[in-house]
């Protein structure tokens, strides 16, 4: 199809992001809920794709996850993300296709390109989203979010400028079913010369130590003060093995050194909703609630039975984590072989 | 080397009180202070402050009593603070608040660096910086963990993204987005409290602004807030008390029944 045909702005689109060259779990997870959003809206759903060498799969892919088109650029300057390449692709794309919808991750990336990009498309931005909706009679987008801490939902909606902009909170909803009967057409730009000046280079890039990060697991078994010394801090490790978990912290343990900066949930650190998030000796600030008590399922483990945490976990369990934690694993690991 | 520092001022505490009835946040009686986000961006401009001179100016915008903010950041050594208050701000989305800082730093131009926290505590947008850096189109390196070197010219910088940090090189000016790992932030000190009590602090309105009006505050400002609302927390927690061995015992057994059930293994 041919771009500008007709100046009203229609279609939802998603950035679908990829990092070194593959498309992430994320943008499956947007295609969920930009294909509700088309199909109320009565529109088409296209995926936006920046990168160099994406393979071709990866791209169909998108249209067997819901997509009706996918439109890529690719460059070596846009292997990686950088905010100004990557805003003046996404800047051009608006200018051409004039989408009524445009959504993104709300990842390190989707969190940066967006409000960058927003600023100067004048559109309106809502960061993090964890609902969408069309507004019956308006067609406008409903954008629901957490604030202040997780303690508030806020519903938002852009009226008047367009498109319609959000970030979506990872893990918020799962990926879209692949369904290889789908059809859709792959559309390849060149992205815009002018487009691909950087006043960022990348230099290189540092693995975080440990397993797999915070914000990609789907359990997080996280360690507070209640281990009383680094040395103790080994005592979650089988149980965030037997889980395949992301190994989180709270704040205390990050202060005292026990565990580095990348591990911290929280206010100040990270804010994760996964699947199952279980907290060991961990006391339940609000600081540290408002990074992770959006999680679908919090098991704690505690031996003050007044701890906050409490509060806001499914299941408790009030005991000298000591005991209780090898117990559970031993649970875990036996159980393994029968599955 | 000259920085300037955004900053909000945020309520205290991140418990707030919503009157369900009319979807608004009761405020009364909640402390503000400091967004505790944006000391980390005060000590990190503070750090370059030290080592490489020049002038250090924290801006906020907000009503009038966000000058106490700003008294706090000059306490700590920010050499001057402007506010941006007025009516016509009030009511600002993240859009127009960009729009209106990044107005505020032109006329503080020529700058280095622009260092910000890397959000809110109360809206939890993190949108402002990267929209400032648009604004005034320079580049933006968001959620900065550790700063290698910099000079004149150009920074080399620790992004921390997901799986670990992103090594860049910057050219300034520049924005920066920093995360708490950028540096342990001061208190104020005694000379600082009392210069931070002496100091004239200007207060910008629209006008004293190179601005369109109809981009700023609740009228300029492209997203409204349609409803408020708590959400469900459903959660019953089941407690068990472990405190023998065999209720150590049922409780690990629960736990891997619970995971099970819920599809979790």
């Amino acid at each position: 199809m041919t771009p500008k045909q007709s100046n009203s702005h229609h279609g939802i689109w998603i950035f679908a992001e990829q990092s070194a060259g593959e498309i992430q779990r994320v943008s499956h997870e947007l295609l969920t809920r930009a294909r509700k959003l088309a199909d109320t809206r009565r529109t088409d759903l296209s995926a936006f794709v920046l990168g160099c060498r994406i393979p071709e799969p990866d791209l169909v892919e998108l249209i067997d996850r819901g997509a009706d088109r996918v439109v890529v650029m690719q460059a070596p300057e846009l292997e990686h993300f950088l905010v100004e390449p990557y805003a003046a692709c996404l800047l051009h794309l608006i200018d051409e296709f004039r989408p009524e919808v445009l959504l993104a991750g709300a990842t390190t990336t989707g969190r940066t390109l967006m409000p960058y990009v927003a600023a100067k498309a004048d559109a309106g931005l809502t960061a993090d989203c964890t609902h969408l909706d069309i507004e019956p009679n308006t067609g406008n987008l409903l954008q629901t979010r957490p604030a202040i801490g997780g303690n508030i939902l806020a519903t938002i909606k852009t009226q008047h400028h367009r498109p319609q902009m959000a970030t979506v909170r990872p893990r918020s909803s799962r990926p879209a079913e692949k369904d290889e009967r789908r059809t859709g057409e792959i559309v390849r730009l060149d992205p815009p010369p002018s487009a691909l000046a950087s006043r960022i280079k990348r230099t290189g890039f540092i693995p975080e130590e440990g397993a797999h990060p915070l914000q990609d697991a789907d359990i997080v078994v996280s360690v507070g003060r209640g281990v009383k010394k680094a040395e103790n801090v080994p005592v979650v490790e089988p149980l965030v093995a037997a889980l395949n978990a992301a190994l989180g912290a709270s704040r205390d343990v990050v202060d005292r050194g026990w565990l580095s900066y990348p591990h911290q949930v929280g206010l100040s650190g990270k804010t994760v909703s996964p699947r199952l998030y279980v907290a060991v000796g961990i006391s339940g600030t609000i600081q540290h609630l408002a990074g992770m008590q959006t999680s679908d399922t919090i098991i704690a483990v505690n031996s003050d039975p007044d701890a906050q945490i409490f509060r806001v976990a499914d299941l408790g369990i009030v005991g000298d984590l000591f005991e209780v934690v090898p117990a559970i694993v031993e649970r875990l690991n036996r159980r393994e072989p029968h599955q | 080397m000259k920085i300037i520092v955004p900053i909000k001022q945020v309520p205290e505490t991140t418990a707030v009180n919503l009157d369900e009835k009319t979807g608004t946040m009761i405020r009364e009686g909640v402390e503000s202070i400091v967004n505790p986000l944006d000391l980390y961006a005060i000590e990190c401009a503070l750090q370059l402050h030290e080592a490489h001179g020049g002038d250090m100016v924290a801006l906020s915008m907000g009503p009038m009593r966000a000058e106490k903010a700003l008294r706090e950041a000059v306490a700590m050594g920010c050499d001057s603070a402007v506010l941006l208050s007025d009516k016509a701000f009030a009511g600002s989305d993240t859009w127009a608040t960009g729009y209106a800082l990044a107005a505020a730093i032109r006329k503080l131009a020529p700058f280095d660096l622009i260092i910000c926290g890397e959000r809110a505590t109360d809206g939890d947008t993190g949108q402002v910086g990267p929209g400032i850096a648009a604004f005034l189109d320079l580049p933006v390196a968001t959620y900065v963990g550790k700063l290698d070197e910099i000079t004149k010219r150009s920074a080399r910088l620790r992004r921390l993204v997901e799986g670990g940090y992103e090594q860049l090189e910057i050219q300034l000016p520049a924005v920066l987005t920093v995360v708490k790992e950028i540096a342990a932030p001061r208190l104020p000190t005694l000379r600082g409290k009392q210069r931070s009590r002496k100091i004239d602090i200007p207060v910008w309105k629209p006008h004293d602004l190179d601005i369109e009006p109809a981009k700023i505050g609740l009228d300029g400002s492209p997203t409204r807030v349609v409803k408020i609302f708590c959400p469900k927390i459903s959660r019953t927690c089941e407690k068990l008390t472990a405190s023998s061995d065999d209720a150590v015992a049922a409780a690990a057994d629960r736990f891997v029944q619970f995971v099970s059930e819920k599809g979790l293994l």
